[in-house]
């Protein structure tokens, strides 16, 4: 049990890093959907620099930097072009992937260096929980922190409650002095260092190594779990320990049923469509209006301007 | 066009700085490129071959964007008419002509049902076509691989590299000796050439450019959204299946996982560039699939990853994109009055 718990939180946190980083930038009505190109080029950019440096803190670094310029040029041209942000995202999604794969051919399938384990001592005797929240490495542990780090800045904090504001009704928060763009910038960097993060959690840690395509379709699962989690940290953190769950039961299965890993990645949507098509569906309507509270947890709205563009003028 | 010699020239660029960072002649890998696509009749066939699926998916995605529709499903929707196409080719006996028509009739079917799925989950349940789309295609391409390793695996050993091969009979037939069969060429231009009219000249094509341009007013005006909505799901996924059904029967002449290989993806880049008028979509497609089959010989020739063709496809997407904008930005920002985007 301790074991299985553990090898769960490790094998979502590099989902955690995605979903959660693109929570936030979501939060701030920006969609970024270059995630699934983002995470290969990064998780290539991280394995190249870590491999060349021998430092995985180098190879983290420019993971993030890959990704964070990605994420920029979605930003840019929405708010600078007024550009769709899904047409240029999805184009960058494309790019990225193949631009991961041409730069990556001299790295592909060597051994390099990888995120070393730091049990915590004491801690880690405690029992059920903590081989799973204290016999991991730093990589793990920095995604259980930003879950709860991200959950209180968007709900608690002044500059959360006023990101939330330019998501939801950019128009109202200008009034209200705030810079809406500037936060949108800000929101769609630290998105994108984020899903640069995931990149390189995957070639340092989880699935050590580089070789093309070697983790695509995540990104496009952790775009899913954003919806399935409401856009609230915390929801989405549990999407990504479910999906971590289903990849590490898959793994026990695949001696007795070999196809199940392939079908693996397509689980996350039926989920993910069930969920919302239930929230969209009449009964549960009637029952969130009859009860307003138990209302607000079933029915998640996306953030108001999701999508949109906004200039000040 | 200037706004596509603009994008070209920024790909021309990029690649040429890639290559050098590669350490190869960008010269000589361009012109390996262009022999790779151009440079013999079995090459001119592939190219042919590559082009009309690739016309088919973004005419009918032409249809959904003007419905004002993301219909990111197309992939899966590929997927869903080469499972069909594939189960004719299996099951249809007699002669192979009639296994052919079934094929591409039933492919068409199946990604136009696929496709409907996706309209019915954004109109009845509120799902977002994109992620309905998505995750649909994710489905497809499970049971596709559950298929070739499940009930369709090959005699003797399972395995991911596909089913086995169909009948001959059952394969596209082809121009003399070449790899060119005349059918997915044709069937992709008369497609092309419905859609444009359709568009044009008909009453749903009116609609579905009033509901994607305003469904506000579409609707107001009395314009039954969804149904126009599903027609146009319909219409994509059903050419997207005939891609899907043409890429099974003419070209790989058995079920692989990869059936689709990110050919839907690339015809949202084809339409993309194309500006989403249907006239442009021909040529474009043309352009990509010289470089998709050219770039395959930049392995074999230069040892070069064959994924520079993407980059050099995305790199002219995102920067037509990008100019357009910029064009647009500028025109406004001159204006007099600011227009509203």
């Amino acid at each position: 049990m301790d074991a299985t718990l553990a090898s769960i939180i490790a094998a979502a946190a590099p989902l955690v890093y995605a979903a959660v980083g693109e929570t936030i930038t979501e939060r701030a009505g920006v969609v970024n959907l270059s995630l699934d190109g983002s995470i290969l080029l990064s998780a290539m950019t991280g394995f190249a620099v870590a491999f060349m440096s021998g430092s995985v803190v180098a190879g983290f670094v420019a993971a993030a930097a890959a990704s964070m310029v990605v994420a920029l040029i979605v930003a840019w041209s929405g708010i600078r072009l007024r550009l769709n942000q899904i047409a240029v995202g999805f184009v960058l999604t494309i790019l990225a992937a193949d631009l991961s794969a041409f730069l990556g051919d001299d790295f592909t399938r060597l051994p390099g260096p990888t995120v070393q384990a730091r049990p915590i001592p004491v801690l880690r005797e405690i029992p059920v929980i903590g081989q799973a929240f204290f016999g991991q490495n730093l990589s793990v542990y920095g995604s259980l922190v930003l879950v709860a780090a991200a959950s209180w800045f968007l709900a608690r904090s002044r500059r959360g409650t006023e990101l939330r504001a330019v998501g939801e009704r950019p128009e109202a928060a200008h009034a209200r002095g705030i810079s809406v763009n500037v936060y949108r910038y800000l929101a769609t960097a630290a998105g994108g260092a984020l899903v640069g993060v995931a990149g390189a959690a995957f070639s340092l840690d989880q699935r050590a190594g580089w070789s093309e395509g070697a983790n695509a379709g995540f990104g496009w699962i952790a775009l899913a779990i954003v919806i399935f989690g409401s856009w609230q940290p915390m929801r989405v953190a549990a999407g990504c320990y479910l999906f971590g769950a289903l990849q590490v039961v898959a793994l026990r299965l695949q001696p007795v049923f070999p196809g199940v890993s392939q079908v693996l990645p397509a689980i996350p949507f039926p989920l993910m469509i069930l969920s919302l098509v239930l929230v969209n569906s009449k009964s549960i309507r009637t029952i969130a209006q009859r009860l307003p509270r138990l209302g607000r947890v079933l029915l998640p709205e996306p953030p108001g301007a999701l999508g949109t563009n906004f200039a000040a003028d | 066009m200037r706004r596509f010699l603009i994008s070209t020239a920024a790909a021309l660029v990029v690649a040429t700085f890639l290559l050098l960072v590669a350490g190869t002649d960008p010269i000589e890998a361009l012109s390996v490129l262009a022999s790779g696509a151009f440079g013999s009749t079995d090459k001119i066939a592939d190219t042919a071959m590559a082009w009309a699926p690739l016309a088919l998916a973004a005419a009918g995605l032409i249809v959904t964007f003007s419905a004002g529709l993301w219909n990111i499903g197309v992939e899966g929707q590929v997927i869903a008419g080469a499972i069909a196409a594939t189960a004719a080719a299996r099951w249809v006996e007699g002669p192979g002509w009639v296994a052919i028509a079934i094929g591409l009739l039933v492919g068409t079917v199946g990604g136009g049902v696929w496709g409907m799925a996706a309209g019915l989950l954004k109109t009845r349940g509120g799902v977002n076509e994109i992620f309905g789309g998505l995750g649909l295609g994710f489905v497809a391409q499970a049971f596709a691989t559950y298929l070739i390793i499940g009930p369709w695996k090959r005699a003797g050993v399972a395995s991911t590299s596909g089913t086995d091969l169909f009948r001959e009979e059952a394969w596209l037939p082809t121009i003399g000796g070449t790899r060119l069969s005349v059918v997915p060429v044709a069937l992709a231009l008369v497609t092309l050439g419905w859609v444009w009219w359709m568009l044009r000249a008909t009453r749903f094509g009116l609609e579905l450019r009033a509901v994607g341009s305003n469904l506000r007013s579409a609707r107001l005006v009395g314009i039954r959204s969804e149904q126009v909505m599903l027609g146009a799901f319909a219409i994509g996924g059903g050419a997207a299946g005939l891609a899907g059904a043409l890429v099974t029967l003419g070209i790989q002449h058995k079920l692989v996982p990869a059936v689709a290989g990110g050919r839907g993806f690339l015809a949202i880049l084809v339409v993309l560039l194309a500006g989403y008028r249907t006239a442009w979509v021909a040529p474009v497609a043309l352009f990509f699939a010289a470089i998709s089959v050219g770039s395959s010989q930049l392995n074999l020739r230069l040892d070069l990853d064959s994924s520079l063709g993407g980059v050099l496809q995305g790199v002219i997407v995102l920067a037509a994109v990008l100019v357009a904008g910029w064009q647009a930005r500028r025109k406004a920002e001159t204006a007099p009055i600011e227009g509203d985007t």
